[in-house]
């Protein structure tokens, strides 16, 4: 297999030190391929933009490799550092952009760097304008451009620098839905016609199921789980990685697949006692332990409400010996989930 | 029209000799000489402070741990604490101090040139907190994509955090200029010339009122001068502020 763009392996980010000591990333393993778009999501605080930053060493890992297009990141000195940064490009979420420069002379900043003459400058940041489609904003400073096009310009002043990889830090958090479609669609554009690997982060789902190719979801610091996006949502395994696809509650047809061999009980409480006492009462009195799949219950003044959906033990008597016992209790009322095998 | 000048004076209830002496005086050569005094002063103290301010201000900044280029943080301590000293002893006792100084430097320490040397010591520290501050509302984000981009901290310094804070800065430039003008206004004391010195030694010393008072306005309308334009420049050469201009001419 060809050998992977980027190659991140162990990396651990601790902040601060002593007593205060932060982990914001622990033990991270991706691998992203030459020409993928990959998606890294999470909810705000997992480390998201913490592991991008580590992918330029904006952020210094504390531990572990991050080799990117053959180089190791963290060996670099200074002066390697600043060179190898120039073929990764990043957008941000603020845009970034210079607010005392036109459009056009943003754009030529990377060249500027480079040593470029103006005049090689300002024709080759005129080309890169007609890339994202604003020609007609050349003299046009950022504070009179839209947050659309302000990102367009930074994605322009970014190509400026003809990177190897793209990252993205939240790059469409601050738009609209419409616009964020256009400026995905700008990207998964660049990523086509230039072949540049991008590096997609983010906190919105969408996001990812519009241009990923492979996606990991990072929780609290550590990776939950990587694959494709299609594996990923059709069937998450992981925690964070369920929150993130079913944000209103995992719906039932997937709890049956997990509960394959369980037998699945729908109990409705009707104003009787709370619910707790009757899961721990199922454990202390008959020594079953049940499993919660999913509630939707609330106390009010103490009493319960609700249904809540309980996978029961494989062992038939058990179950017979729980349904029972619920059964018994005042103002519940049981029924069984039918077809919950295949 | 000096005898009206010197009737009036003495209708404000001068005594006669004394007002046409003023007048005399104020009808000379003397004040024009003054102001010159006052300007030069000042404009080569705000440039010698700000050649040692600027770059101290800069440091000051990105030599911070967080900043693009940490300093080792005992440096940085001494240069904060060198800062505070200098800011902290009164312009006029500072002025008395550092004699020596310019004895060694000009072969005098009395005069009008010779008040430029504690003019520039104590003004180039107030320049470096002002330059600071102006750097501080740098937005971290367009320092992290310049990194991002490869800059090195010098690049970062000239090519972007210099140029985004140019508004502040000119404000901040206009600032100093008026405080180094109020602080040569008390040069009288070690010999230096200038609007100052007059209304010093001759309006306040000698009980000219008319004297002082001249010298008071003309002082007066040198910082609405710098002001004015500082305010001006800064206005106009921001960039940021030109979304709204531009609605502005539309909506008429």
């Amino acid at each position: 297999m060809e050998e992977p763009i980027i190659r991140i392996t162990g990396l651990t980010k601790h902040f601060g030190g002593g007593e205060n000591e932060v982990a914001a990333l622990e033990d991270i393993n991706i691998e992203i391929r030459r020409g993928e778009i990959f998606g890294v999501i999470g909810l705000s605080g997992a480390g998201k933009s913490t592991l991008v930053r580590c992918i330029n060493l904006l952020e210094r890992p504390t531990a572990g490799s991050v080799v990117v297009d053959g180089k190791e990141m963290t060996a670099l000195g200074p002066k390697e550092l600043r060179q190898a940064r120039k073929s990764i490009g990043m957008i941000f979420q603020g845009f970034n952009l210079l607010m005392q420069r036109t459009a056009l002379d943003n754009i030529c900043f990377p060249l500027e760097l480079a040593g470029k003459g103006r005049k090689e400058a300002v024709a080759r940041a005129r080309e890169l304008l007609e890339v994202v489609d604003l020609a007609s904003k050349e003299k046009a400073y950022p504070a009179q451009l839209s947050g659309g096009q302000k990102q367009r310009i930074a994605i322009a002043r970014t190509l400026a620098m003809d990177p190897r990889v793209l990252l993205c830090d939240e790059a469409t958090s601050a738009l609209d839905p419409k616009t964020t479609r256009d400026i995905l669609r700008l990207i998964q554009d660049i990523n086509k016609r230039l072949g540049i690997t991008v590096v997609v982060i983010t906190h919105e789902m969408k996001v990812i199921e519009e241009i990923c190719s492979r996606v990991a979801i990072l929780d609290h610091g550590s990776l939950a789980e990587t694959g494709t996006v299609e594996e990923v949502f059709a069937n998450p395994r992981s925690e964070a990685g369920r929150r993130l696809v079913y944000p209103d509650g995992v719906p039932y047809e997937v709890l049956r697949q997990e509960a394959a061999c369980a037998r699945v009980i729908r109990v409705a409480f009707n104003g009787g006692t709370a619910y707790q006492p009757l899961i721990a009462s199922l454990a202390i009195d008959c020594g079953v332990k049940a499993n919660i799949l999913g509630a939707d219950t609330r106390n009010i003044d103490g009493r319960a409400f609700g249904t809540m959906l309980l996978g029961l033990p494989e062992d038939e008597a058990q179950a017979a010996k729980a349904l029972a016992y619920i059964r018994s209790q005042k103002d519940i009322t049981v029924e069984e989930v039918p077809d919950y095998h295949e | 029209m000096s005898e009206n000048l010197i009737e009036l004076l003495i209708s404000w209830g001068v005594d006669a000799r004394k007002a046409a002496s003023q007048v005399e005086y104020l009808a000379g050569a003397t004040v024009p000489f003054a102001i010159w005094e006052t300007v030069y002063t000042t404009v080569l103290s705000t440039l010698f402070a700000y050649i040692i301010g600027l770059p101290l201000g800069i440091i000051l900044v990105t030599g911070e741990r967080e900043g693009i280029r940490p300093l080792p943080p005992a440096l940085m301590k001494i240069l904060n604490t060198v800062v505070n000293l200098l800011r902290s002893v009164p312009f006029l006792i500072l002025m008395v101090c550092v004699k020596p100084i310019s004895r060694f430097i000009l072969g005098t320490s009395i005069g009008t040139v010779a008040s430029i040397v504690p003019l520039t010591l104590a003004a180039a520290p107030f320049v470096a907190r002002v330059v600071e501050s102006s750097l501080r509302e740098m937005d971290r984000g367009v320092i992290e994509a310049s990194q991002s981009m490869g800059c090195s901290p010098w690049q970062i310094v000239t090519k972007v955090m210099l140029p985004e804070c140019r508004p502040s800065l000119i404000t901040g430039f206009t600032t100093a200029t008026i405080t180094i003008l109020s602080y040569g206004a008390m040069a009288g004391t070690i010999g230096g010339g200038g609007l100052g010195a007059m209304a010093l030694l001759r309006g306040y010393g000698r009980q000219e009122t008319a004297v002082l008072y001249v010298a008071v306005i003309f002082l007066v309308i040198l910082v609405q001068i710098i002001q004015s334009i500082g305010t001006a420049v800064a206005v106009k050469t921001d960039r940021r502020i030109q979304h709204t201009q531009t609605k502005r001419r539309k909506g008429t």
